[in-house]
C-alpha cells in the first residue's frame, strides 16, 4: 500500500514535470488511436449509411454479428493480424508487423464493430420521413443520404468517440502486433503493462492517470454529445 | 398536353395490391384533390406521382417524357416538384435554415437565395419566426414552415399529402387558408390528397375519388357531389338517400324505377331492366300536409318517423314505402306543425333524382 501512495506521488510529479517519456508515450497513443478511429470512421459511416439505406437478405442477422463483434477480444484480433503481417503471411512482404501501422490496422478491425454498430443505430433513431422530405425537395439520392448523416451528425460523433475510447485502453493487440518498442511502438497500455512487470510502479501509475483522463474526457464528451 | 400522366398504375406491397389500374392525367396548373378514406392507397399514388416511389407496374410521364425508369429523369422532374408530407418533418437548425433546404437542393443560384427566402417566409406569414429553432415550433407552424420550405424553389408542381390530417383544428384552418391563398396567388399545379370531402371541394377545382386502390371518378367538386358513379363514392361524398331499385319502364330518357315497390320517375341513360342506386339530395325533397298540384314528377304519402337536428335545419325521415331523408328549415317545420308521426307528403323532381348503374355480382 506504501509503495502505491509513494508512486502515485511520483506520479504526479512526472505528469506536471512533463516528463518527456510520459508526453511521449501519451502522444503516441493518441496519434495512433485517432488514426485508426478516424480510418474506421472512412469506413463504417458510408458502409452504416449502405446498410441503413438498403434492404437485403439477412440484414439483421448481419446487424446482431456485428453487435455480437463489440465484444470481440483483442488477442484475437491481434491474432488475426499477426498471423496476416507475419513475414509467411499473406501480407508479410510489407514488413508491417511490429510497426505503428500494423497497430493502427488492428485496432481499425478491433472498433469498426462498435462504431458501425453505433452509426446505424443512430441512422435508425432518426425519423425515416428525413430522407423523404429530403427527395421530396429536389436531393438527389446521394444528397438525402448527406442530410440524414448530417441529421445524425451527434449519435455518429458519439460513435466516433466510442471508438477512440475503445482503441486507446486495449492492449492485447497492441502488445501481439506492435511489439511494445520503445520509441516507436510503445503506447500508455504496453508501458503500463510492462513497467509494471519491471517494478517501475511510479512511471506505470502516471500513464494509468493519463490513461484515466483521456478515459474521462472521452466520457465527457460523449455525455455532452448525447445532450444534444 | 396533360403535365402529368399516370398510366395504367399498379402496386404491390409485400402481395397486397393497393393501386389497381390508374390512369389519370394533370393538366398545368390545375388543383386536384385525390379524396377517398383512410387505406384507400391516396398516398401511394401521390408518391409515386410525385416520384418518391415506383409503381410495381405502369408509367408515369412528367411534361411529356417517360421518367418512370430512369433515375436521372426522375430527378430532372423531382426537381421541378415539390412534396410535402402529412406528419412535418423537420430539419435541425433554424427555420430559415430549413426553408434553406427547399433551394439548395435545386442547383439555383444562391445570390438571390436570401431574398427568396425572406419572401417565402413572408408568403405564409412566418418571417418573425426566422431565427427560431425549427424544432421547437408547435406542430402546425412547423406545417406552414414545411409549406414555405416547399415553395421556395418555385416548384411547377405541388404535392401536399393530407397537408392539415396531423394538426389541430385551428391550426388545420390557417394552413387551409394559406393554401387556398396560395392557390388563387401562383398558377401552380396542386395535386393534393384529403380524406376530407370539404377540403377537396373548397380547395380542388378537380376532384378524383380513389377507394380500394381504384379510381371510381373524377370531376368537378359538384359533378362528384350530385352525380356519384357509384355507391361508394356516393356515400363516401356525403349522399344520403341511396336506394336501390330496378328500371322497370323507359321511355326517352325517363325511367320508372321500382324501389321494393314503390315506384319513382327519373331522368336516366340506364336501360329497361337494368338494376340501379337511386340517390335524392336531402335538399331537393319538399314538404306538404296535403296532397297539391306540383310539377314534381315524384309525390309520395308518408309518416315522419324521426325528426332531429340542430340550428336552423331539421332532418325530417320519412317512411313512404322506402325510408327518405329530408330537411327543412325549423320554422318551416313549425308553420307546417310536422312532429313524428304525422302524415305528410313528400316530393321531388324527375330531375333531381341521379341514378348509378349497380354492378352486376360477378360470379
Amino acid at each position: 500500500m506504501e509503495e502505491l501512495g509513494r508512486g502515485f506521488v511520483k506520479a504526479v510529479e512526472l505528469i506536471v514535470s512533463l516528463d518527456a517519456e510520459v508526453v511521449e508515450i501519451t502522444v503516441r497513443s493518441l496519434m495512433i488511436s485517432a488514426t485508426s478511429c478516424g480510418i474506421a470512421c472512412a469506413i463504417c459511416f458510408p458502409l452504416g449509411g449502405l446498410v441503413h439505406f438498403s434492404s437485403f437478405p439477412g440484414k439483421k442477422l448481419f446487424m446482431s454479428l456485428v453487435q455480437t463483434l463489440y465484444s470481440l477480444p483483442t488477442v484475437l484480433v491481434g491474432l488475426f493480424v499477426f498471423v496476416l503481417l507475419s513475414r509467411s503471411g499473406p501480407l508479410g512482404s510489407l514488413g508491417l508487423l511490429f510497426t505503428p501501422a500494423a497497430m493502427v490496422i488492428g485496432q481499425v478491425i478491433f472498433v469498426s464493430p462498435i462504431v458501425l454498430g453505433l452509426a446505424v443505430s443512430a441512422l435508425n433513431g432518426l425519423d425515416i420521413a428525413l430522407y423523404d422530405a429530403a427527395v421530396g425537395l429536389g436531393a438527389s439520392k446521394f444528397q438525402a443520404v448527406l442530410q440524414v448523416m448530417r441529421e445524425a451528425r451527434y449519435g455518429l460523433l458519439t460513435a466516433a468517440v466510442m471508438g477512440f475510447g475503445r482503441a486507446i485502453s486495449e492492449v492485447g493487440l497492441s502488445l501481439m502486433v506492435g511489439g511494445n518498442i520503445k520509441g516507436f511502438t510503445r503506447t500508455l497500455t504496453t508501458a503500463i503493462s510492462l513497467e509494471t512487470s519491471k517494478g517501475n510502479i511510479e512511471l506505470s501509475i502516471a500513464l494509468g492517470i493519463v490513461l484515466l483522463v483521456l478515459a474521462l474526457m472521452v466520457n465527457l464528451v460523449t455525455g455532452w454529445l448525447q445532450r444534444r | 398536353m396533360a403535365l402529368i400522366e399516370a398510366i395504367k398504375l399498379e402496386k404491390y406491397y409485400q402481395g397486397r395490391q393497393v393501386l389497381r389500374g390508374i390512369s389519370l392525367q394533370i393538366d398545368k396548373g390545375e388543383v386536384l384533390a385525390l379524396i377517398g378514406p383512410r387505406g384507400a392507397g391516396k398516398t401511394t399514388l401521390l408518391r409515386i406521382l410525385g416520384l418518391l416511389e415506383l409503381p410495381s407496374r405502369g408509367e408515369v410521364y412528367f411534361d411529356g417524357v417517360n421518367v418512370t425508369s430512369s433515375g436521372r429523369l426522375r430527378l430532372w422532374a423531382r426537381r421541378r416538384m415539390s412534396f410535402v408530407a402529412q406528419k412535418p418533418v423537420v430539419f435541425s437548425g433554424s427555420v430559415r435554415d430549413n426553408v434553406a433546404c427547399g433551394l439548395k437542393w435545386r442547383g439555383r443560384n444562391s445570390k438571390s437565395a436570401a431574398d427568396r427566402i425572406e419572401a417565402a417566409l413572408g408568403l405564409i406569414g412566418m418571417s418573425e419566426y426566422a431565427d427560431r429553432d425549427a424544432k421547437a415550433l408547435s406542430v402546425g407552424e412547423m406545417q406552414m414552415m414545411a409549406l414555405s420550405r416547399a415553395l421556395v424553389g418555385e416548384p411547377e408542381v405541388l404535392f401536399l399529402d393530407e397537408p392539415t390530417a396531423s394538426l389541430d383544428p385551428v391550426s388545420a384552418a390557417r394552413v387551409e387558408t394559406v393554401l387556398e391563398r396560395l392557390i388563387k396567388l401562383r398558377n401552380m399545379t396542386v395535386v393534393m390528397t384529403t380524406h376530407d370531402m370539404g377540403q377537396g371541394q373548397r380547395l380542388a377545382w378537380r376532384i378524383g375519388v380513389l377507394m380500394a386502390g381504384e379510381l371510381l371518378q373524377t370531376g368537378e367538386p359538384r359533378e362528384i357531389f350530385c352525380s356519384p358513379a357509384t355507391r361508394e363514392v356516393a356515400e363516401f361524398v356525403g349522399v344520403e338517400n341511396i336506394l336501390a331499385g330496378e328500371v322497370v319502364s323507359k321511355s326517352d330518357s325517363l325511367a320508372v324505377i321500382d324501389i321494393g315497390g314503390a315506384r319513382l320517375e327519373a331522368l336516366t341513360e340506364c336501360r329497361l331492366g337494368d338494376l340501379v342506386w337511386v340517390t335524392i339530395r336531402p335538399e331537393d325533397v319538399t314538404f306538404a300536409r296535403v296532397r297539391e298540384q306540383t310539377s314534381a314528377r315524384n309525390v309520395f304519402r308518408g309518416v315522419v318517423t324521426k325528426v332531429a337536428g340542430v340550428g336552423a335545419l331539421l332532418r325530417i325521415e320519412v317512411d313512404c314505402g322506402f325510408p327518405l331523408l329530408g330537411v327543412l328549415t325549423k320554422k318551416s317545420a313549425e308553420d307546417m306543425g310536422i312532429e313524428r308521426g304525422d302524415e305528410v307528403y313528400v316530393s321531388f323532381k324527375a330531375t333531381t333524382v341521379h341514378v348509378i348503374r349497380r354492378q352486376q355480382l360477378k360470379l
